[in-house]
């Protein structure tokens, strides 16, 4: 069988700050209340990166995050998608060119949905959620 | 019993931030605590040396998220300063709102991720939903939800007309009962008042002696605010009541919030009522300055807000050093986890508020294994690497 549609009616999320200004971290954490209602589409929070099936990256990656980042995604279980959500997990943002930072999150890890915003709102978090989950099939 | 070292972090499935604790424990008791901090060192100060003035306005905004517009004003007023640029009291008087809608945010935010830490999800729920309507106040007035983006130097970015000034009494009205109920159920209910009360208390002559600040500091029983002692923006026209709880257990300094936030609706109210007419910004941009310094301080919502700007003349700073309130509280509240169960220790780092983003331009290691040592400076510098 699939595996990858054993995940699409409950993509369980894992969120990890790797250097954000808080702003995208506050958006994920309202996109994940009742406001929104993420668990239409079954989006939880997952309380382990082993239970989880969809990373959420937010944030400049700063150096010393990257190497948290690579061991957070390895511990994820296959299939396993990564979302960078906001400017500066996508490019740096506002910090490219810093020297503790990496220029985008895609220099860690293998990056599938880039969501843009600074910070993005709620909505368009859970759509690039959704979204992700429509192209798997 | 020997010693077990249990690591809390840096990814947490409650606490949307990096940061590590060593926590050192002997069974169920805290004997020692070590805070691993440098996950979210982006390097700032440096960036804003490579911008020019007005440019930075952004750049320093994006330290922290959650408190933005403060650290906007405090950038800002530090830059009129130097420059001897006159803000038009309408704009002293729009940023001094936009500040509080922040201080509201920020203080349910740290309400809800507390109830949700002692195991409470359904408050941290309902909290979550309550905070929605301040944040599109917050979107109504700025134009962003978040990050707002306000400031000019000099002035603001947007006026309010009548049309806002209604829709945000109205909401308002709605979230302050909300807030009365919440601050009911914090004070009553047994799940909360077990898991906060007496617990990670700091004595008054500590929370001084280890210069905490904000809501920790005043959840001790002294009074120190900066809006009130050094006004800035319009606060010394407008009439606030500084809050304070003299337990300092967790319990207080989550009181203090509660309280301060009710304090913070008053004073939009107040704002709204006594807006004055006039500009809100200066008509041509300013881009450049003439040599100066110049010491700013601001109450963020978590304490007190420090910037020291040198100009050397031109269009770039030449250095911004900041010191952040969450800097003093997470790295000296160690002193809190004396004695604390295992248990206990996510509950007293949620009761400082602790903003990592804001803290982590300076990166420090404090180990507190029978002494309390800072590393050299050269050893700090590995950890940027």
């Amino acid at each position: 069988m699939n595996k990858v549609k054993l995940i699409k009616y409950s993509p369980w999320l894992l969120h990890f700050n790797t250097g954000a200004c808080n702003g995208c971290d506050i958006e994920v954490l309202a996109a994940l209340t009742p406001y929104y209602d993420p668990e239409r589409f079954g989006v939880k929070l997952a309380p382990n990166p082993r239970h989880a099936d969809v990373m959420v990256v937010t944030g400049a990656v700063t150096k010393k995050a990257a190497e948290r980042l690579k061991r957070l995604y390895d511990q994820m279980p296959p299939p396993k998608f990564v979302i960078a959500v906001g400017a500066c997990a996508i490019s740096g943002g506002i910090f490219s060119g810093s020297y503790a930072v990496l220029n985008g999150a895609d220099k860690a890890v293998p990056v599938d949905m880039y969501v843009p915003g600074c910070p993005p709102r709620p909505e368009a978090i859970l759509y690039g959620v959704v979204k992700l989950l429509s192209k798997l099939g | 019993m020997s010693l077990i070292e249990i690591p809390v972090g840096p990814q947490h499935p409650a606490l949307h931030e990096p940061i590590l604790l060593r926590v050192r424990a002997d069974g169920e008791r805290v004997v020692g605590i070590q805070v691993v901090t440098g996950y979210n060192h982006r390097g700032v100060e440096k960036l804003g040396e490579r911008s020019t003035w007005s440019k930075d306005v952004f750049l320093y905004s994006r330290i922290c998220g959650i408190c933005n517009t403060v650290h906007a004003q405090t950038y800002t007023q530090g830059v009129e300063a130097i420059g001897g640029i006159e803000v038009p009291p309408r704009a002293q008087y729009l940023r001094t709102l936009v500040m509080e809608l922040e201080r509201i945010h920020s203080h349910i935010l740290i309400c809800a991720v507390m109830a949700e830490v002692v195991g409470f999800d359904s408050l941290f729920m309902l909290m979550m939903r309550d905070r929605e309507p301040v944040m599109m106040l917050k979107e109504l007035v700025t134009g962003n939800r978040v990050i707002a983006d306000y400031y000019v130097l000099g002035g603001v970015r947007r006026d309010l007309d009548e049309v806002k000034k209604d829709k945000i009494l109205k909401v308002l009205e709605g979230v302050e009962a909300r807030v009365k109920y919440y601050k009911k159920i914090f004070m009553e209910d047994y799940t909360i008042t077990k898991r906060l009360l007496g617990v990670g208390v700091i004595k008054p002559s500590e929370a001084v002696a280890y210069s905490l600040v904000g809501p920790t500091l005043r959840g001790s029983g002294v009074k120190s605010d900066v809006r009130a002692d050094d006004p800035y923006a319009a606060y010394g026209e407008i009439p606030f009541n500084v809050v304070t709880y003299s337990d300092g257990d967790s319990l207080s300094r989550m009181l203090v919030r509660l309280d301060e936030t009710l304090e913070s609706i008053e004073m939009i109210r107040y704002i709204i009522k006594h807006l004055p007419e006039g500009p809100i910004a200066p008509k041509t941009p300013i881009r450049t300055l003439h040599e100066g310094e110049a010491f700013s301080r601001v109450e963020a919502p978590r304490g007190e807000l420090i910037y020291h700007i040198v100009s050397k003349g031109g269009d770039k700073p030449y250095r911004v050093k900041v010191r952040t309130p969450s800097f003093n509280n997470i790295i000296n509240g160690v002193i809190a986890y004396r004695d604390a169960r295992i248990a206990d220790v996510p509950v007293i780092l949620t009761s400082f508020d602790p903003c990592i983003s804001c803290t982590e331009r300076i990166l420090v290691i404090d180990e507190r294994n029978g002494s309390t040592k800072v590393l050299s400076l050269k050893d700090l510098s590995r950890w940027g690497k």
